[in-house]
């Protein structure tokens, strides 16, 4: 209980604190003072403008981590998450805008696609790792490469917009494929956001997908044998889970998941309801990082997706205090390195207290295997 | 006198039957693939595909690759996986950037190598010492580099003139450039034009022989001294590697650890310099993507680290591995860059289907059908494309050597050999 | 040359309850009872044997006959006393043995001899000075050597790497040439041929502890310490060691190995030291003159459990039957075991290479109502074996449950055909430990109908039967959300065995049961086991607890070599008989008892 504890809320705690402390040091090299840096942030994000577009932020990276998290509970690094998520929302965007459905199909189709596509993307690394026993990490790694380079052939030889010569982008995609806002479900019970800003319809998605992990993980059968692939790979053998099996359905599970990542930002962002250039397309990445933060847990993830976010927003307002904005960078990049260490600690710690509470014995006894003889 | 019988040991590696090569099989595949280029240029008539300017790009392309390798090596033979490599590449292109522009060139090659030995310093400290999982350290790097480099960028060189968050002005000067004497035409002591025996050989396009010739001339002619320095590196990682005390110390880090401790060389030590090493080694090869652009562009690493990181495994953590992996990617990467791109892309899928059906003659050899098969099956993909494609697009070619890092990773399966203990936390005690 | 110590033997007969074995057989299935003896069961000391005296007086010139010299020594852990006062005398250039069950104390001697700790009390002398080390480095100063059980080697290293490593010769230049001649200097000196550039990888385990022993000569050992030398060795690999040890001492060099097979012992050995329950009880000058089973008393003070009579529950229907099991070669490539390493993080350490099947032909039978044992000394397929009946690992062969051929089936179908497991090794194998216990109480049946309704774990399922383990099985516990890591390790393998047996399984596979285990655990497991094999249930029961063994089985199997050896009767059984199937003694050419030379194959 104390280890859940400190690693819950100490050491997550003691990480923020190096981050900020790493961070006014370098406020302090490009010679401002940290005090203006945090005041200006602050001011930044106080707004409920601010908080809406937080949450918009948020929501795709919250479906990375949760896409990440699966294949790390296994113990599976899925870094593909990048190449699958930008590979499906590609795809998705195009055949989405080929076709003309009615809204609710329309966007099941482009999900399904977008699931689809990132399952597939994955497969290839798991059935690597389970048959030849290649590094996922190495794989996945190669695989985001060549998907990048296989988007900028398809679009501009195959996906291409033709009303837009100039730019490299699919096709805008129609109403139907648009998910609408909630704001007129949060107008409905009150909340007036103002002008101008809008919470995109991908949140309650985000949502059921949270719920969904924690029930598939801690109530289904399958969540089980996965957590006990994770925490005792040989045990789980023993008990008749195959680990080939686990780890192909696992990665095809994690690609899947992934492949929504860009679906928020594609048919819920006004910005975007197309594939282009401006696509973002490091959203795995910054999956990878709220999961560690997060440890893989639903809530801690959202916790780290919210703080990740709100540190990109606010630290927008450090332009107009002559801070370099790369602050933001460097307090989420600390925050991760920082929080990673102590997480590690603090495990360390448990592991010994774990070894000397199992080996303390009956008085008087002595096991035949481990006797110092 | 006791006898000496030994016990049949059964091998977890595959065993070879049917004919057997003499000598390393790496040494074949060279020979076999330097056939293939040789071919492909006579049956297409391309003579670009390996002229000495192909060869010179390839290089220049490769070096930093190579490097990135080098760095990958040096960590990994410790026993550290450096996932870092492209974070620490990053940290190098920005401080020579700086230095290069503050300085000369060569106090930019020495600035990479501190920023990326900064980023090797805090990987080694958050796994050598705290024993975090290593890849997730290297990709907390990975994370934080850009950030930090940007940042200083628009520090140092917002403002300035020809500067700004994205760009370094350019660097204070020339590295200077070495040309071969006697060989290449080199100058020799006042003696401008000595004689170039290599270019006129390359010229004659004789098979094979011309080919090499080439090759030897773009290594010997108006070779950037920083990527001269690259060369000497490698050589000598072979050297201090092997060869000296402290290398085999090294490699006793990574390989068993705590055969090492229990015969007193510190594990902590040695793993902490070579990870210094390997991000040192990662920061040089920045320096020598922003000597090559004569400045610090944001993105100038686009990926290279981790094609160090795969020329790594299809060199098999040897230098001369690493060398040769990413020569052939930067062959790759060397053949778009030239005038007819699609011609060119066209003869080296040629070449790689003739070395391919060396490999089907090899692996029926070994009675193995299966590999023959899939590479029969790969050799006429690609002989189809050379016959009926007209032109291949770039960026199937900038693919090209992921896939073919994939494909070299899914066919060595458990074959492949890094260091024992590479990536495997290390704690006092441990059996490891 | 002075007084000379050695055991007092009344010659005068009667005393002993069983058979003195002959001399030169194995008795090595007495080690295994050292569990026994550190409980307090202490058997009658034979009065053939008297405690040995010492007619040797501190000081006096005699002392320096001796390369090394133990008085006294005592060392103290938390809750135990491992050396009480233990003396051990060496005389230089000669082969010494010291043999002691496991628990005895030898191992925390030898590492207070080669400075891995400072002894407590007692004092340590080399050729008569008296020395402290503080550090192995200080005792390989002093020219003393250790050579472990499990090799330190880098396999990716050729031998002159991994001999050469932190005192190469040449400063910043690995000098290879004079390493190389230094090597080849010792290895024809001591007669251990290696080749210096063979990677250690392509090397048999003989050559690899060749490696090891060229590793210390080179450091300057003049005193050699090894430690259960002969525990990888199949038998011409023991013949070569030995040699080479008798030609280390003809040099000059004095070797020191610590051993509990007793006719190895008495073949090779110059002295012997016996040490029981951390003191020194026997100095042998002249292993000539001592008899194996002399030294096994001296060893174990008490003689083989005597199995409690119990009526016969052994019924007609075969509830296992195992034809012809067959395992052909080490895994290789990327199989299930390989996997499940990687996923652990680690690299699944390069089992000892073997020369035979780790499986071969195994054919078995278990009824309703039987218990079969399994003896063997480790790594002889006893895991394969089980294994490749829980279907974990592919083999060849039949496998019948109940009459039902499972042996195309999976892990779980097995389960499911009424197979209970449990594994040898519980943290690895059986149990998750940061996982509650009513998770844990799943592991193994999730599968099942039990706790899962419609891919949902039905968690008040798994709770009600957790509770029930917990209470029919005696698993002391403040309740069943707590992580197993909390238990002890009886509770935790009472639980392991209490989830098996309320899954009501018709065949138990029960591997090492109660290792680890306190006594109370013990008993409580294995009364657990009787019950249930009265009840009806057929169990395999593999063990290397002879008291368990003999205790409980109905028959008993011996394996070796991935083969059955021999069926023997376990209230008939002697010692002698055991070890030597155990150990192939019964293979050697060596002297049966009746002297006729060389015996063929046991019979199956």
């Amino acid at each position: 209980m104390n280890r859940r504890l400190l690693t819950t809320f100490a050491a997550p705690a003691l990480a923020a604190v190096a981050a900020i402390v790493v961070s006014s040091v370098a406020v302090l090299v490009a010679g401002e003072s940290p005090a203006t840096a945090f005041k200006a942030m602050w001011s930044q994000i106080d707004s409920t403008e601010s908080i809406v577009l937080i949450v918009n932020r948020a929501v795709p990276y919250y479906v990375a981590g949760v896409a990440v998290a699966i294949g790390f509970k296994m113990n599976l690094f899925n870094i593909g998450a990048n190449g699958q998520y930008v590979l499906a929302a590609l795809l998705a965007a195009a055949a989405g805008a080929a076709v003309d459905l009615p809204a609710p199909i329309h966007v099941a189709m482009i999900m399904g696609i977008a699931v689809v596509v990132g399952a597939t993307w994955a497969a290839i690394p798991a059935l690597l790792k389970a048959y030849r026993g290649v590094n996922e990490v190495i794989s996945t790694i190669m695989l985001n490469y060549v998907a990048t380079n296989l988007i900028a052939y398809l679009l501009a030889e195959h996906f291409r917009n033709p009303d837009q010569p100039n730019i490299r982008e699919t096709r805008v995609l129609p109403e139907s494929a648009r998910l609408p806002s909630l704001n007129s479900l949060f107008e409905a019970i009150g909340f007036d956001f103002g002008p101008g800003v809008v919470l995109h319809g991908f949140l309650p998605v985000a949502i059921v997908l949270g719920i969904g992990y924690h029930v598939l993980l801690n109530r289904s059968r399958f969540g089980f044998n996965l957590r006990v692939s994770g925490e005792n790979p040989t045990a789980a053998r023993a008990a008749g889970i195959s680990p080939r099996r686990m780890i192909i359905v696992t990665l095809i599970m994690s690609g899947a998941i992934a492949g929504l990542i860009g679906i928020g930002p594609l048919i819920a962002d006004p910005q975007f309801y197309k594939y282009g250039d401006q696509f973002p397309v490091s959203y795995g990445f910054i999956g990878l990082s709220l999961a560690l933060l997060g440890r893989n847990h639903p809530v801690g993830m959202a916790a780290a997706a919210l703080v990740w976010a709100t540190i990109e927003r606010a630290t927008q307002a450090l332009s107009f205090v002559d801070i370099p904005q790369e602050i933001g960078i460097i307090l989420q990049g600390s925050f991760l390195l920082s929080a990673i260490i102590a997480y590690e600690i603090v495990r360390r710690l448990s592991a010994d207290a774990e070894t000397r509470a199992a080996s303390r014995e009956t008085p008087g006894t002595r096991t035949i295997a481990e006797a110092p003889a | 006198m006791s006898a000496t019988a030994t016990v049949p040991v059964q091998d977890a590696r595959e065993e070879r039957r049917g004919l057997r090569l003499p000598g390393p099989i790496a040494l074949w595949v060279v020979a076999a693939a330097s056939v293939a280029i040789s071919l492909a240029r006579e049956i297409s008539n391309n003579d670009d595909l390996t002229s000495a300017n192909t060869f010179g790009v390839a290089i220049r392309t490769a070096a930093p690759i190579a490097l990135a390798g080098l760095g990958g090596l040096y960590a990994e033979r410790s026993g550290t996986i450096n996932i870092g490599l492209e974070g620490m590449m990053i940290m190098g292109t920005v401080f020579a950037g700086w230095w290069a522009w503050e300085y000369n060139p060569w106090m930019g090659v020495l600035g990479g190598v501190i920023g990326g030995a900064l980023g090797g310093l805090v990987h080694a400290f958050a796994t050598v010492t705290f024993g975090v999982n290593h890849i997730v350290s290297g990709f907390a790097i990975n994370i934080l580099a850009p950030g930090v480099a940007r940042f200083m960028a628009n520090l140092l060189f917002e403002g300035e003139s020809g500067g700004s968050v994205t760009n370094s002005p350019g660097a204070s000067g020339e590295i200077g450039v070495f040309t071969m004497p006697v060989l290449s035409g080199g100058p020799l002591l006042g003696w401008k034009d000595t004689p170039d025996p290599l270019g006129s050989l390359a010229d004659r396009q004789w098979f094979l022989v011309s080919d090499i010739a080439s090759l030897l001339k773009a290594l010997t002619t108006e070779l950037r001294l920083d990527l001269v320095l690259v060369i000497v590196l490698f050589v000598a990682s072979v050297y201090v590697l092997w060869r000296t005390r402290f290398g085999l110390r090294l490699r006793s880090a990574g390989e068993r650890p705590s055969a090492a401790d229990s015969l007193g060389v510190s594990v902590v030590f040695y793993r902490y310099v070579g990870m210094l090493i390997s991000g040192g080694l990662a920061g040089m090869a920045g320096s020598v993507l922003v000597i090559g652009a004569n400045r610090y562009s944001q993105g100038q690493t686009g990926g290279r680290g981790f094609l160090g990181l795969a020329t790594l495994v299809v060199g098999n953590w040897r230098p001369a591995g690493v060398a040769a992996g990413a020569g052939l990617f930067g062959f790759f990467d060397g053949i778009t860059q030239r005038i007819d791109p699609g011609q060119l892309i066209l003869a080296a899928i040629l070449a790689a289907a003739i070395l391919l059906a060396f490999g089907i003659v090899y692996s029926v050899m070994q009675l193995r059908p299966g590999p023959a098969l899939l590479m029969a099956i790969g050799g006429a993909v690609l002989l189809w494309v050379y016959l009926t494609i007209d032109e291949i697009r770039s960026e199937f070619v900038f693919m090209a050597p992921f896939v073919v890092t994939l494909i070299v990773v899914a066919s060595r399966g458990q074959a492949s050999r890094p260091p024992a203990q590479a990536g495997i936390p290390w704690r006092k005690g441990s059996q490891n | 040359m002075g007084a000379i110590v050695h055991i007092a033997i009344d010659e005068a007969p009667g005393g002993a309850d069983y058979e003195l074995p002959a001399q030169n057989e194995s008795l090595r299935v007495l080690e295994k009872r050292g569990a026994r003896a550190e409980r307090g069961v202490h058997g009658r000391l034979s009065p053939r044997v008297q405690p040995m005296t010492t007619a040797v007086e501190p000081g006096t010139a005699i002392d320096s006959a001796y390369a090394i010299e133990l008085r006294g020594i005592v060392k103290r852990f938390p809750g135990v006393v491992a050396n009480d006062g233990v003396n051990l005398r060496v005389r230089e250039g000669t082969i010494h043995a010291i043999v002691g069950e496991n628990g005895a104390g030898k191992s925390t001697l030898m590492k207070t001899l080669y400075g891995a700790h400072q002894p407590d009390e007692g004092d340590i002398l080399i050729h008569g000075t008296r020395r402290t080390f503080r550090s192995p480095s200080a005792a390989i100063d002093m020219g003393i050597g250790m050579v472990f059980q499990h090799f330190m080697l880098a396999d990716n290293f050729t031998v002159w790497e991994n001999i050469v490593l932190g005192s190469e010769p040449g400063h910043l230049r690995l000098n290879m040439r004079k390493a190389r001649r230094r090597i080849r200097e010792l290895s024809e000196q001591y007669g251990l041929e290696v080749d210096p550039d063979e990677l250690v990888a392509d090397l048999g385990v003989g050559d690899k502890q060749r490696v090891e022993i060229l590793k210390v000569l080179y450091r300057g050992a003049r005193i050699l310490i090894l430690d259960e030398p002969t525990a990888v060795l199949v038998p011409h690999e023991v013949t070569e060691l030995f040699a080479s040890l008798e030609q280390l001492t003809q040099q000059g060099a004095t070797v020191i190995f610590i051993s509990h097979k007793l006719d190895e012992v008495l073949g090779n050995a110059d002295a012997i030291t016996v040490i029981r329950a951390g003191k020194t009880v026997g100095e042998i000058d002249d292993p000539s003159t001592v008899t194996a089973g002399e030294l096994a008393e001296m060893m174990v003070g008490s003689e083989l459990p005597s199995p409690e009579t119990r009526e016969a529950t052994v019924r007609d229907d075969v509830r296992l039957e195992v034809v012809g099991l067959t395992i052909e070669s080490a895994p290789t490539g990327v199989d299930t075991v390989a996997l499940a390493a990687g996923l652990a993080g680690g690299i699944e350490s390069s089992g000892t290479p073997t020369s035979h099947r780790p499986l071969d032909d195994v054919s078995l039978r278990v009824h309703s109502g039987e218990i079969v044992g399994i003896a063997g000394v480790e790594g002889n397929g006893q895991t394969e074996l089980i294994e490749a009946i829980m279907g974990l690992r592919p083999a060849s062969g039949i496998v019948k449950v109940d009459e039902q051929d499972v042996s195309e089936l999976s892990n779980t179908a097995r389960r499911n055909a009424g197979i209970g497991y449990v594994a040898e090794d519980r943290q690895r194998d059986g149990m998750v430990l940061s996982m509650t216990l009513w998770e844990n109480v799943i592991l193994g049946h999730q599968a099942g109908d039990d706790f899962t309704h419609r891919g949902l774990i039905d968690r008040d399922a798994a709770r009600e039967r957790t509770r029930q383990v917990v209470e029919e099985f005696d698993v002391r516990t403040p309740g069943i959300d707590v992580s197993a890591f909390t238990l002890s390790g009886g509770n935790q393998q009472k639980l392991i065995v209490g989830r098996e047996m309320m899954a009501k399984p018709h065949v138990l596979i029960a591997a090492h049961p109660t290792r680890g285990v306190d006594v109370g655990a013990q008993a409580v497991i294995w009364d657990i086991l009787r019950q249930a094999r009265s009840d009806g249930l057929a169990t395999l029961l593999i063990s290397a607890d002879l008291d368990e063994l003999i205790g409980l089985s109905d028959r008993l199997l011996v394996m070796l070599r991935g083969k059955v050896v021999a069926e023997v009767d376990p209230q008939t059984v002697t010692p002698a008989e055991l070890g030597s199937y155990m150990t192939g003694a019964h293979q050697h050419d060596g002297r049966s008892a009746s002297g006729s030379p060389g015996d063929g194959e046991a019979p199956a």
